[in-house]
């Protein structure tokens, strides 16, 4: 998977790297701010109430 | 050592590097004038052409020469990558509880904190009906109506108290439990508040020793309580209420913000708060639970219009 995206990303290993980056900043912004605000209610880390 | 059909195939399959390293010899070829070198050249080539495929192995391993173990690898590989990300994933996740979600309770505590002081400077003067509702189970679901203030957590700690303990309204701030009385009202005034992250309340809610105060502001009134239990001690327990300062119970135990804490069904002479949050940190097996009492009658804000005028807040 990371080869093949190594592999497919234009420019040379310093562009690649730059651009693994900003490929690694969107994957966590969209885990941040759409999948752990979705998830964590489902998870049994954070219930404070009584029930 | 001359090369073999292996290494042939092994250079043909290793692509890039192995064409380079061929060039190199070739170089080496044009350049050097005595056979040994040239040799000796092409020999340390080969050598170096093995270590590079059995060092590319692992990353690129020749898929012409054994489909079937290629495609192990690739699953093995896959799983690997797999589980790699997963585990970085875990670790963001960590992240985003623990330090992420406070920026932004932060900012809705700031935007909760401004709304509430404008609703309560624009609050019509006394004999005029007031424009929060003075009934605390009017207050909407998410709405700010209090601020708490524990002297013990330090000067600046002020967090706006919302209505409801929905996953949502704890995404601002603490949360009052809708089934449970209003502050400075006979009963058990009762709040649910984050551990770790969501800005954190009630991280350290563990260490209120008995008499520390807890302070409600509202609109018109402070209401100052102090944690039950014997003051300057230790001991959480005192006779005159029913439950002790502080307890730790199982999530189900819903007595715990009965009108009467732990007494269900009896009806309630004295004005109790208690404060919920999940224990140990980072898990929800329990819930650390703190009740106080009302200490003294509410403050009037006419009388009081500062934080700092309240002898409780005082000197923190």
């Amino acid at each position: 998977m990371y080869t093949w995206l190594w592999r497919h990303l234009p420019g040379g290993v310093a562009i690649k790297s730059v651009e693994c980056l900003i490929l690694f900043l969107a994957v966590t912004a969209v885990l941040f701010f759409f999948i752990f605000p979705w998830i964590e209610p489902h998870l049994p880390f954070n219930q404070v109430t009584m029930n | 050592m001359p090369a073999s059909d292996d290494d042939d195939q092994i250079e043909s399959e290793v692509g890039p590097t192995a064409d380079s390293a061929t060039d190199d010899a070739a170089e080496s070829i044009e350049d050097g004038s005595d056979y040994d070198v040239v040799d000796s050249a092409l020999q340390s080539d080969t050598l170096d052409d093995d270590e590079r495929s059995a060092a590319l192995a692992g990353r690129r391993p020749p898929a012409a020469a054994n489909p079937q173990n290629d495609t192990g690898r690739m699953i093995i590989r896959g799983i690997g990558q797999t589980l790699l990300t997963l585990g970085v994933v875990v670790l963001l996740f960590i992240v985003y509880e623990a330090w992420f979600t406070n920026f932004t309770t932060g900012q809705k505590q700031n935007a909760l904190n401004s709304q509430l002081h404008k609703e309560w400077k624009d609050a019509p003067a006394v004999g005029e009906p007031s424009k929060q509702p003075t009934n605390i189970t009017d207050i909407p679901i998410g709405d700010a109506f209090a601020i708490l203030r524990i002297p013990a957590f330090g000067a600046d700690y002020a967090k706006v108290i919302v209505q409801g303990t929905t996953d949502a309204a704890l995404e601002k701030g603490p949360g009052h439990y809708t089934d449970t009385v209003g502050p400075g009202e006979v009963g058990n005034f009762s709040v649910a508040g984050h551990r770790v992250g969501k800005g954190s309340p009630f991280l350290n809610l563990d260490k209120l020793t008995p008499g520390a105060a807890i302070v409600f502001e509202t609109q018109s009134s402070w209401y100052v309580y102090r944690v039950i239990g014997k003051a300057g001690s230790d001991d959480f327990v005192d006779p005159a209420y029913p439950v002790s300062g502080q307890s730790i119970v199982k999530p189900e135990d819903i007595a715990v913000i009965a009108p009467v804490p732990t007494q269900p069904g009896k009806t309630p002479t004295q004005k109790l708060l208690t404060l919920t949050t999940c224990n140990p940190k980072f898990s929800a097996s329990q819930r650390l639970i703190v009740h106080a009492f009302l200490d003294g009658a509410p403050l009037p804000k006419a009388q009081y219009p500062n934080p700092s005028d309240v002898p409780a807040l005082k000197g923190s």
